[in-house]
């Protein structure tokens, strides 16, 4: 393990990494210690504002780790992010019990007012946090699991598998919309009241949530970091740039791709579980195509294939998502294009890229060769 | 009519490909021996690099058989399968991880569990550093081993490449052009190298570049619309009247 950590850090990780544990651990101590009349004191609204940028970065994260490194072109990662969010906001809905507006103890509000009789199995176990925090993990990757594993094995790749996992999360933001489904339908889930019997509305209880999304946010960087940095990365590497070479050495690629896919949509499924309590909803909009574009953007933004990079570009783009949609609310959409074109033409390595470039600027190769 | 025998390594019997009613290889048949190097010549089209795309699995034959070894069908494997057992391949165009340094490259080539259960905690093993310094060598590739592959020089991709080949260790090597591009005094070098690989290896190579050819001094086959057209010494081919008709007369 030691191993692992001193390989998987460079400096810009290192110090990427006690930034967040900085601002994880500065910003709840400045809500909770300092008197509401300070001017450091940092209002609760702004807590959770920023445990949600983290929680897009985790989704950045899970983003950069595929389409960066295995160039996989994800456009519906945020299905995994929504799918892990709707395993949380299942768990609490079941904490609301009898506190919801029907007072129906068992059932949730909307069961109650579609006239269902009892709860569908698929919301059974839900009310044990432990369960849910697992389906978290399992609803996500089990979808990656069966998807990957007939997308990589019959070779689809590039724009194809692009369109596939776009259609992928457009079927789910259908069924999700449904109230039939069962998970709410249009509205989705909110209302909630706890998280593991701590009250949300409290600012000690997003305080901790913050810690929480930030602590998950450094394990995530550090275990990707690992990942691409092993020989198992290195493959990984050469199969994104040269997958039939990697076949002729032996290699299959289907399996590499496969188990990155589905690390990657776990951690993707942990960041949305982290991000329903924060903002308080769920619903089937998080499923639209364009959340998983915006994603994409963040990487691409920030530096595609660094992960640092990733979590940078979901950090800042969407401060300044929530900046102008506040100020000029007709303007984010053509800002957020105009954003990604101006980076892919301009800035194809991104923030990280720009930063990187001034740092070394090695002599060219070539001129180091030995001369025939 | 040629008939494989106990020495045998590799064995094409009448295989055929086609490509929308195009015949890319036409009953091709054709016998390697252990430790043999084999030229494989002919004017573009003439299948040259199908029947290696049959042999490593990249393409399955419409009819035939390829045999390896003593009773391996090759027709019913796949890319990795086939590699495992032993056989290597070199593209036309020289294909490394351009942004793996030299060393990675050697790395990720050695012989060795492919698995990701393996790679994901492998370490570098001192055994590793040493045969990768041993390919450093042979392959004249020492004094870049930190390099990004994609910074070196198009000969010393080659170099390369074929350093990746022997790394896996193989049986067969398949070489396709591998002197493309390349200035005479490196052509000589890579003459010297695959004579210097083939000791202890069979080696296929496929070549446009008849002084190349000259330089190698093995067995040659021509091949021509998808199957053999001549095969002995390239002296012998080269006064063969067919051959100089479809090949080396123009």
């Amino acid at each position: 393990m030691s191993y692992l950590l001193t390989r998987s850090l460079d400096k810009s990780a290192t110090a990427f990494l006690l930034i967040v544990a900085a601002v994880g651990i500065a910003l709840p101590l400045l809500n909770l210690l300092l008197p509401e009349s300070s001017a450091f004191q940092v209002p609760t609204y702004l807590i959770s504002l920023f445990g949600k940028y983290l929680c897009y970065a985790i989704l950045a994260l899970s983003v950069d780790l595929v389409w960066g490194f295995a160039g996989i072109l994800s456009l519906g990662h945020a299905a995994f992010f929504a799918l892990g969010g709707y395993a949380m906001g299942m768990y609490l809905m079941r904490q609301i019990g009898g506190r919801g507006v029907y007072g129906n103890p068992v059932l949730p509000d909307f069961m109650v007012f579609l006239n269902w009789q009892h709860l569908p199995w698929y919301w059974y176990g839900f009310d044990h946090a432990l369960f849910a925090l697992l389906m978290v993990v399992v609803a996500p990757g089990l979808l990656a699991l069966v998807f990957g594993w007939l997308a990589f094995r019959s070779r689809v790749s590039g724009v194809y598998l692009s369109i596939m996992t776009q259609a992928l999360t457009y079927a789910l933001l259908l069924a999700f919309f449904r109230n039939d489904m069962g998970f709410g339908g249009n509205n989705g889930l909110t209302d909630f009241k706890e998280i593991f019997s701590f009250p949300l509305q409290a600012d000690a209880t997003r305080d901790g949530l913050l810690v929480a999304t930030a602590v998950v946010l450094a394990l995530a960087l550090l275990a990707a970091s690992g990942i691409v940095t092993s020989r198992f990365g290195k493959v990984l590497i050469a199969v994104r740039d040269a997958e039939s070479r990697t076949r002729f050495l032996g290699y299959r690629p289907e399996h590499y791709k496969l188990f990155v896919w589905v690390v990657s949509a776990i951690v993707a499924g942990i960041g949305g579980a982290l991000y329903v309590p924060q903002v308080g909803i769920i619903n089937p909009s998080e499923f639209s195509p364009a959340s998983s574009i915006e994603a994409v953007i963040w990487v691409a933004v920030g530096g595609r294939g660094t992960l640092v990079g990733a979590v940078l570009g979901a950090v800042l783009v969407s401060a300044g998502k929530t900046y102008l949609t506040g100020a000029l609310p007709e303007v984010w959409l053509f800002a957020l294009g105009a954003l990604f074109i101006l980076v892919t033409i301009f800035l194809p390595g991104g923030i990280i890229g720009v930063l990187r470039g001034r740092q070394r600027r090695r002599p060219t190769v070539a001129a180091a060769e030995p001369a025939e | 009519m040629i008939r494989p025998h106990d020495d045998t390594l590799l064995y094409l019997d009448d295989v055929t490909v086609s490509f929308d009613g195009f015949r890319a290889l036409n009953a091709l048949s054709l016998v390697m021996e252990h430790g043999e190097m084999r030229a494989v010549i002919g004017p573009n089209g003439a299948g040259k690099t199908t029947m290696m795309d049959v042999i490593t699995g990249k393409t399955r034959p419409d009819e035939g058989r390829v045999a390896f070894g003593a009773n391996t069908d090759l027709t019913r494997l796949d890319e990795p399968s086939i590699a495992a057992l032993g056989i290597g391949r070199k593209f036309q165009k020289p294909t490394v991880f351009e942004p793996h340094t030299v060393w990675d490259n050697f790395l990720l080539a050695l012989a060795g569990d492919r698995r990701p259960q393996f790679t994901l905690w492998a370490r570098e093993t001192d055994e590793e550093r040493k045969r990768i310094e041993g390919l450093l060598a042979t392959t004249r590739l020492s004094d870049v081993r930190h390099f990004r592959a994609g910074d070196l020089s198009h000969g010393q991709k080659q170099w390369l490449e074929i350093g990746m080949l022997l790394a896996q260790d193989p049986q067969l090597l398949l070489v396709d052009e591998p002197v493309a591009g390349m200035t005479d005094a490196e052509t000589a070098q890579t003459a010297e190298l695959l004579r210097e690989i083939n000791r202890n290896h069979s080696v296929m190579v496929v070549e446009h570049d008849m002084d190349f050819v000259r330089a190698l001094d093995v067995k040659v086959t021509v091949l021509h619309e998808g199957s053999v057209l001549s095969e002995g010494s390239i002296d012998h081919v080269s006064a063969d009247p067919k051959v100089i008709e479809v090949y080396l007369g123009r």
